[in-house]
């Protein structure tokens, strides 16, 4: 069975999907993400769906699962690398992903997780800017 | 001008991902949009899981088809399992008799631009579908 990596890169979890997934490979995803959220404490999960040709119900419903499993684990996710044709099938065949972060290539979802985590800390109000934010974390 | 009909069994998650492939290189070959190829590939996606997750497993075909005007795919999931005993209701958004999200036969209707669905409880379901080049 094919099982898909799982990167810690600083303080994020990078998942890279590659290959067409058969079911048991996004199920197995689904437990070893939630495995190594609490063995590392990342408070982030970027995953790159960009070499995807398709998101069928399946994959949609393990990204809003994975999304869900990393909330209750005090993590965020956030799913980049859409291609455009899947976002136009997915919509139509009914899902939208609410309640998932998306955003379109890996650095704009690191962005989007530092941010989160600095309005989540409560900063801006101080002044501080992003560095610092990354330096005290 | 029509290819053999391409025929695989629809036995395990593995046959599932043969399908998705099977119908892409076909989807190609007849010059579908990318677009197009996409809506094919991942309602063929869904119509398969279904024929191995309700209907115990099947056979899935795929064929070259051209009706004088335009060039296109038909896609044909067979399955003798237990049937379809509302095809209304089965047909309805958010419905599911299986754990899922219930879209998988509603959006794959949407995705392709025929679908015929051939079914009775205790005999199996037939699931036709087709999409044509613009």
């Amino acid at each position: 069975m094919e099982r898909v990596p799982v990167l810690k890169i600083g303080d994020m979890l990078l998942v890279s999907i590659q290959v067409d997934m058969e079911d048991q490979t996004a199920l197995n995803l689904q437990e070893d993400l939630a495995d190594k959220i609490v063995a590392t404490g990342c408070r982030g999960v970027i995953i790159d769906i960009s070499a995807l040709d398709i998101v069928d119900s399946f994959v949609g419903r393990m990204l809003a699962t994975i999304a869900g499993i990393s909330k209750v684990l005090d993590a965020e996710t956030v799913v980049v690398g859409m291609r455009p044709a899947v976002a136009i099938t997915l919509v139509e065949l009914g899902l939208s992903l609410p309640g998932i972060r998306t955003a379109l290539n890996v650095e704009l979802g690191m962005a989007l997780l530092a941010r989160a985590r600095f309005e989540a800390e409560g900063g801006g109000d101080a002044g501080e800017d992003d560095e610092t934010v990354a330096a005290a974390s | 001008m029509n290819a053999e009909p391409q025929r695989l069994t629809v036995a395990s998650d593995q046959d599932v991902v043969r399908v998705r492939q099977l119908v892409r290189t076909v989807a190609v070959a007849v010059k579908l949009s990318l677009v197009d190829q996409t809506k094919l590939v991942t309602a063929a996606s869904e119509l398969a899981r279904n024929t191995l997750v309700y209907g115990g497993g099947g056979t899935v075909e795929v064929d070259r088809v051209d009706n004088g005007r335009r060039a296109g795919i038909r896609i044909a999931f067979v399955d003798s399992g237990p049937g379809i005993a509302d095809v209304n209701l089965a047909l309805t958004d958010g419905y599911t008799t299986g754990g899922g999200l219930g879209l998988g036969l509603s959006g794959a209707r949407r995705l392709v631009d025929e679908f015929d669905i051939d079914t009775e409880p205790g005999r199996g379901t037939s699931i036709t579908v087709t999409k044509w080049c613009r």
